[in-house]
């Protein structure tokens, strides 16, 4: 049966020569192995793919028209669910997502749907396609803070039903982790800002450099005559690991690491203004997807030797897959079951060793992984000359504390109801990384949807 | 983008600019500062603001230029626009009724002094000025101090006027009693003036400039040591305990891009 052959592969650059530049790893389906992929889906009457989509695309109709070759067609149907293929496709955990659920996956490869809503994203790139039709004005305000995954997806939803739509971003380029945080070999900067783009042609009005919590605070936006507030301020503030020699020169947090790289274009020093100071000897601390992309940066930019150091095992890594299997290819070296203790410095202050101790696997935790317990005793230095520590992300406190009356967890996340997205405020809407703390673009956009259409409700219900 | 209005000298490497951002000159209070970039390429730098004017839509800056983008931002004119300009970003120094305070500024930092002396004269506090410099020309902003000032020292490292230094602190603050410092300044004369006011039990209030890139509480490259916790300047701060601040620390840490910033000086120099 022609649906049992394996999925098509995309091309990769190799290991050795990719770990020299900054461009995408990943290259991207042709025509023809797109048509060649699409051909494998069975298009199931009742499709289980879905299901894992947290945005509901129709899987099966844009694969559809991949088959057809009508890719207009085919990105048109996407874009009914997701303003942001481009990125979806690149960055979703597809194989635990729509995937996980495709049939073909029980006795062989599932269709690789990522790849085909990456092929028809970048198709339309190339392609001029028609903008929709601007739909007819409901006379709704909506305020939305910060333009990253979760904001771009509430405000091209929102826009669509006929609402004026404002975001306020506080850096001075929207995308948020899209730009700051994904690094450009996996997620490319230009196609950030093409889809960025798209959603300014809706509609949207972005305002830069505006700081919600500082140059306005919440209420002053419904004072502006808003109708509904969404939050989608992600979880910007970097955690340490409070060990002594924390703060010695060439000890970063990984947002620094990867601010400095990614949104700032320190691997173009000194054509670009910012720099970063980088040895030739980083270990990067911590086992998920931001740890992998500091480490593998890191080798791009000319470290000679680049350690990941986790404190549990490989089963353990948080990162995709795909992700510490690309890290080790290149040669990222894992040093796992390691913790540090402490940073030592050299005369002028510089991080020079890494006090580390061995763990061993205990029994399971709350969050049932199994417990890393320090080996009494085990303690060895690693020669290293940078340090990037990443071992998670909070929300950014500023709007929690600036907003009287939204509540907020021990860990400074937004409580909300789950169905609607909305906060404990009338009015006020929140999701993303700042209401489930770090996680995945895709579930930010997800909330995003949700929110969007809680807050059309709302709004219609006042029109009325 | 935000238009430049005014443009003053106020040295030969020392320029005012008062900058058309009415959004902001709402928002800003003495302490803040502003997070700018001049071109698409640039980056970020954080200015502590010198001044606001609601009614006018203004904010004002002083700045020295030191650095590539210092001086870039030097040769731009009245008319010309910013390309970034986010603010207020920090916390507001406190500014409430103290009693009597000591307000000490140095530098091309006097203007961002003068900013808080002005808001905490306001606020009911007699305050005393000391402004210090390297030498005669760059002690900016005099006549503005003596309007502010119930007392005003001036003092000059160069020892061409008759204080200099410091060293004459210790009999001001034994002249009366002070209940409050604050200091704005290079970081070696705030820790001098830490370390005089520390025995003498006055609390002192230092505005600090450590490196900077999102200035929004997410990279953490500003982080200092304040009574042995880490704390982030952007958003914990500017304005710290002078007392409890690891000012070795600190000063290492300021250090840390000095040859990048060599190599960016060197190289645009020579694109002129």
């Amino acid at each position: 049966m022609a649906n049992l052959k394996p999925e098509v592969e995309m091309p990769k650059q190799s290991p050795e020569e990719r770990i020299h530049n900054f461009e995408e790893v990943a290259k991207g389906y042709t025509e023809e192995m797109a048509l060649e992929e699409a051909e494998r889906c069975l298009s199931c009457p009742n499709p289980q793919c879905i299901k894992g989509c947290p945005v509901d695309i129709d899987i099966p109709g844009f694969i559809a028209h991949i088959k057809e070759k009508d890719f207009e067609a085919s990105i048109k149907k996407i874009k009914e669910r997701n303003a942001l293929p481009a990125i979806c496709g690149r960055v979703c955990p597809q194989e635990n997502q729509c995937q996980k659920f495709c049939i073909l996956g029980f006795r062989g490869d599932p269709i690789a749907i990522g790849r085909l809503e990456r092929f028809a994203a970048d198709w339309e790139r190339d392609h001029d396609i028609d903008i929709p039709e601007k739909p007819e004005q409901t006379g709704g305000r909506v305020a939305v803070v910060g333009a990253g995954p979760a904001g771009l997806t509430v405000a091209a939803e929102l826009i669509k039903l006929g609402h004026q739509i404002e975001v306020f971003e506080a850096l001075h380029t929207a995308g948020g982790v899209l730009m700051y945080g994904i690094p450009q070999f996996r997620l490319p900067k230009e196609i950030v800002q093409a889809e960025v783009d798209y959603v300014k042609k809706l509609g949207v009005e972005i305002h830069l450099d505006t700081m919600i919590g500082k140059l306005y605070i919440v209420s002053e936006l419904f004072e502006e005559g808003f109708d509904a507030v969404f939050i989608g301020s992600g979880a910007g503030l970097p955690r340490f690991m409070r060990i002594p020699g924390e703060n010695l020169g060439g000890v970063f947090s990984a947002n620094e690491f990867l601010i400095r790289t990614n949104l700032m274009k320190a691997y173009l020093f000194p054509e670009y203004d910012t720099p970063i100071d980088m040895g030739k000897i980083v270990a990067v601390i911590g086992g998920g997807n931001v740890a992998m992309d500091s480490a593998r940066s890191a080798l791009r930019m000319g470290a000679d030797k680049v350690y990941i150091v986790y404190r549990r095992g490989h089963e353990e890594l948080p990162a995709r897959h795909e992700e510490a299997e690309n890290a080790e290819e290149e040669g990222v070296d894992f040093r796992l079951l390691n913790n540090p203790v402490r940073f030592v410095g050299d005369e002028r202050n510089r991080v020079k060793q890494m006090e580390l101790i061995r763990m061993e696997l205990g029994e399971p935790d709350e969050s049932g992984r199994r417990r890393p317990v320090p080996v009494e005793g085990s303690e060895w230095l690693l020669e290293v000359d940078t340090v990037v520590i990443a071992i998670g992300q909070t929300p950014n406190p500023i709007i929690q504390q600036t907003t009287e009356g939204l509540e907020t967890t021990r860990w400074n996340t937004l409580v909300v109801d789950e169905e609607t997205m909305k906060t404990s405020l009338e009015g006020v809407y929140a999701g993303g990384d700042v209401v489930s703390g770090a996680a995945t673009v895709i579930s930010a956009m997800g909330a995003g949807k949700k929110a969007a259409k809680a807050i059309h409700e709302l709004i219609m219900a006042k029109k009325k | 983008m935000f238009k430049i209005i005014r443009k003053r000298a106020l040295t030969p490497n020392v320029k005012l600019f008062e900058v058309e951002a009415p959004a902001v000159a709402r928002k800003s209070k003495p302490g803040h500062f502003v997070i700018l970039r001049t071109h698409e390429k640039g980056e970020r730098i954080p200015i502590t603001l010198a001044g606001n004017d609601p009614e006018k839509g203004t904010v004002t800056i002083v700045f020295a230029e030191v650095g590539k983008t210092s001086i870039q931002l030097g040769k731009l004119e009245e008319g010309d626009e910013i390309l970034n300009f986010a603010a207020p970003l920090g916390k507001a120094t406190p500014v409430k009724k103290y009693g009597s305070i000591l307000c000490v500024g140095g530098g091309v930092f006097i203007g961002a002094l003068l900013y808080q002396a002005k808001a905490l004269k306001e606020a009911g506090n007699e305050v005393v000025i000391v402004l210090g410099a390297r030498n005669e020309e760059e002690l900016i902003f005099v006549d503005e101090a003596r309007v502010i000032a119930d007392e005003l020292y001036l003092s000059l490292d160069d020892g061409s006027m008759e204080l200099q230094g410091l060293e004459f602190l210790p009999e001001v603050l034994g002249k009366k009693k002070f209940d409050q410092v604050f200091a704005i300044g290079p970081t070696s004369m705030q820790r001098e003036l830490a370390e005089i006011t520390k025995p003498l039990g006055i609390p002192t209030i230092v505005n600090l400039f450590p490196i900077m890139v999102d200035g929004m509480g997410m990279c953490g490259a500003c982080r200092v040591t304040v009574g042995g916790r880490t704390q982030f300047a952007c958003v914990d701060g500017p304005d710290f305990d002078g007392h409890e601040v690891d000012y070795e620390e600190l000063l290492s840490r300021m250090k840390v891009y000095t040859p990048h910033e060599k190599i960016c000086k060197v190289l645009s120099e020579e694109a002129f």
